[in-house]
C-alpha cells in the first residue's frame, strides 16, 4: 500500500512522537509512506481566520504534488487532514473552484488525489483484525479512553468516522487487547487554538475533559491529534499547579499500535511526553489485581 | 435608532456578508443548538443562536463587534448539530474575516496571533514553533507566556530548533498572494 505521506509541521516538532511512530508502526504493517517532498503548512489554524481562498490555496499545493505522483496523501494531524479534506471536497464540487485553485497555485490539481486520515486508513484499509494479527502481545490489562476531538468526526462533509460516537480508535484499541472505557467526551473540543492566545478560555476546556478522564478509572487517554495531544498533555503541567494533581497519560493511536506490535517505547517517542507514560505500561499483562493476565 | 434604520445602514454590509459566506441564514428558526453544544459557549459575550440571529437580521456590525466571533474554536459541533443544516462554524468564520478587514477586532490577541502565524508562513513555508511562541509574546506584550515549556521542550527533543525554509518560498510567496489578491477581489465584488 502506497501513499504519499504529509506529515505537517506540528509532526516535526511538539508532535515528533507522532512523527516516529507514524513511521515505525506504517513500515511493520506493510503501508508504504513516500513523503511529499518540500510539502508546506496547510494554514491550520489560521488562514482560514483570514481568508476563504488562502485557506484552500495552502494545502492545494500538497494535494498536487502527491496528485502528480499518482497517490492519495496519508494524514496523521486531524488538523491538516480536515484542511487538506477541505480543498479536495470543494475541488470536486465545483468546475470554477478548481480552475481558480489551479490558477492560484500554479500546478494542476483535479481533486482525483484524495486526503486520508491515517487512522481511517489503518482502521478501513487495513481493518482492526489485521493489525492484530500483527501484533506481538496484547494490551490487556491497560484501560483507554479513546479521544478523537474535533476534526476526525466534523463537520461532517470532511468527517472520516462517525461524526457523535466515532468508533476507529475503539475498534482498534479493542482489536489489540486493551480495555475501551466509555465516557462522553470523545468529541468534545479541547480548546487547542484557544490555549495559545486565550489561555484561561481553553484552560477551562482542557480541564472539563481531564477532569472526566480522571473519573473515569481508565489508566490513559488515546488520541490521534497531534493537537489535541499537545495540548492535553502539556497543559495538565499547568493545570496540576492552579487545581491539583493531574497525571493521566495521553498517547498516540501509533505509540499504543506500537507497543503492540513490540517496539520499544524509546523507539516510537513515548519517553518524550510531559506526563510521564512508560511506568502505566507496565499495566499491560497484569490484572487489576496484580496477577498476570 | 430603529431597527428599519440601523439594518439599512447595513445594507452594503449585508450583501458583502451574504455573497461571502454563502450560508442562507433564514433558514436558522432560533432552536439553540448550536449555542446549546458550544464548548466556548460560557465564554462569550454573546451565545451563537444570538449572532446567528443578528446575521439573520442582517446586523453585521453588531455581529462584527462581538467577542464570540473570536472565541469560536472552529470546532464545528453547531454546523454538525444544526437541524436545519445551516453552516453556522462558516456563519462564524465570514464574520470574522470581516471584522479583520473593517476594523472591528475585539479580540486583539487571538487576531495577533494569526497575523504572527501567517507571517512565518510566508516567510518559511512552515511553521517554526519557537518563532510562533516569540512573535506571539512580543506582539501581545506577554512576553513571558509559556516560556516555562522552553527548556523542558528543548530537553525531550521535541522542538525543531533550526527552521525549515522551503526551497520553494517563490512559489509559496505567490501563492499567498493570489490567494490574498482573490479574497480581495470577492470583497469587493458586488
Amino acid at each position: 500500500m502506497d501513499y504519499a505521506y504529509y506529515p505537517g509541521c506540528s509532526l516535526e516538532s511538539t508532535g515528533i512522537e507522532f512523527h516516529m511512530s507514524t513511521k515505525a508502526v506504517a513500515k511493520a504493517l506493510g503501508i508504504n509512506l513516500v513523503e511529499i517532498p518540500d510539502w508546506n503548512c496547510c494554514g491550520a489554524s489560521s488562514a482560514h481566520a483570514r481568508g476563504h481562498w488562502l485557506s484552500l490555496a495552502l494545502p492545494a499545493r500538497n494535494m498536487a504534488i502527491a496528485e502528480a505522483a499518482g497517490l492519495d496523501v496519508a494524514i496523521p494531524c486531524a488538523a491538516c487532514y480536515s484542511r487538506s479534506k477541505q480543498v479536495e471536497v470543494e475541488v470536486n464540487k465545483s468546475e470554477e473552484t478548481k480552475a481558480k485553485i489551479e490558477e492560484i497555485i500554479g500546478r494542476p490539481y483535479t481533486g482525483k488525489s484524495k486526503a486520508r486520515n491515517l487512522t481511517d486508513i489503518f482502521y478501513r484499509d487495513l481493518g482492526p483484525a489485521a493489525i492484530a494479527e500483527k501484533a506481538k502481545k496484547s494490551l490487556k490489562g491497560l484501560k483507554v479512553l479513546t479521544y478523537y476531538g474535533c476534526l476526525m468526526s466534523r463537520p461532517p462533509e470532511l468527517a472520516c468516522d462517525d461524526i457523535e460516537d466515532p468508533i476507529s480508535l475503539d475498534e482498534i484499541m479493542t482489536a489489540l487487547g486493551a480495555e475501551v472505557i466509555p465516557w462522553g467526551f470523545k468529541t468534545e473540543c479541547c480548546g487547542g487554538s484557544l490555549t495559545a492566545c486565550r489561555p484561561q478560555v481553553g484552560m477551562d476546556m482542557t480541564k472539563r475533559i481531564m477532569d472526566a478522564a480522571k473519573k473515569s478509572g481508565a489508566d490513559c487517554i488515546v488520541t490521534a491529534c497531534p493537537m489535541c495531544h499537545s495540548n492535553l498533555d502539556m497543559r495538565q503541567v499547568q493545570l496540576s499547579k492552579a487545581y491539583g494533581a493531574y497525571n493521566v497519560p495521553v498517547y498516540f493511536v501509533t505509540e499504543l499500535i506500537g507497543i503492540a506490535l513490540g517496539m520499544s517505547p524509546k523507539d516510537l517517542g513515548i519517553n518524550r511526553h510531559f506526563i510521564p507514560a512508560e511506568a502505566t505500561l507496565t499495566k499491560i499483562g497484569k490484572t487489576s489485581e496484580g496477577g498476570e493476565a | 435608532m430603529t431597527l428599519n434604520e440601523k439594518q439599512k445602514q447595513n445594507e452594503e454590509l449585508n450583501r458583502e456578508f451574504l455573497r461571502r459566506s454563502g450560508v442562507n441564514v433564514s433558514k436558522c428558526y432560533q432552536c439553540g443548538k448550536c449555542s446549546a453544544g458550544c464548548p466556548v459557549g460560557d465564554h462569550m459575550d454573546i451565545p451563537t443562536n444570538k449572532v446567528m440571529r443578528l446575521a439573520q437580521m442582517g446586523l453585521i456590525e453588531d455581529a462584527m463587534k462581538s467577542h464570540a466571533i473570536w472565541l469560536c474554536a472552529s470546532c464545528t459541533t453547531c454546523t454538525t448539530r444544526c437541524p436545519k443544516g445551516v453552516d453556522v462554524a462558516k456563519v462564524m468564520e465570514t464574520l470574522r474575516i470581516m471584522a479583520k478587514e473593517h476594523g472591528y477586532v475585539a479580540e486583539k490577541n487571538v487576531d495577533k496571533f494569526h497575523s504572527v502565524w501567517m507571517g512565518i508562513i510566508g516567510t518559511m513555508g512552515r511553521m517554526y514553533e519557537p518563532g510562533l511562541i516569540v512573535g506571539r509574546n512580543f506582539s501581545t506584550g506577554k512576553l513571558f507566556q509559556d516560556t516555562s515549556f522552553g527548556i523542558p521542550y528543548i530537553a525531550k527533543q521535541k522542538l525543531k530548533l533550526v527552521p525549515y525554509k522551503s526551497g520553494n518560498m517563490n512559489e509559496i510567496k505567490s501563492l499567498i498572494a493570489k490567494a490574498e489578491a482573490m479574497d480581495r477581489e470577492e470583497r469587493g465584488n458586488k
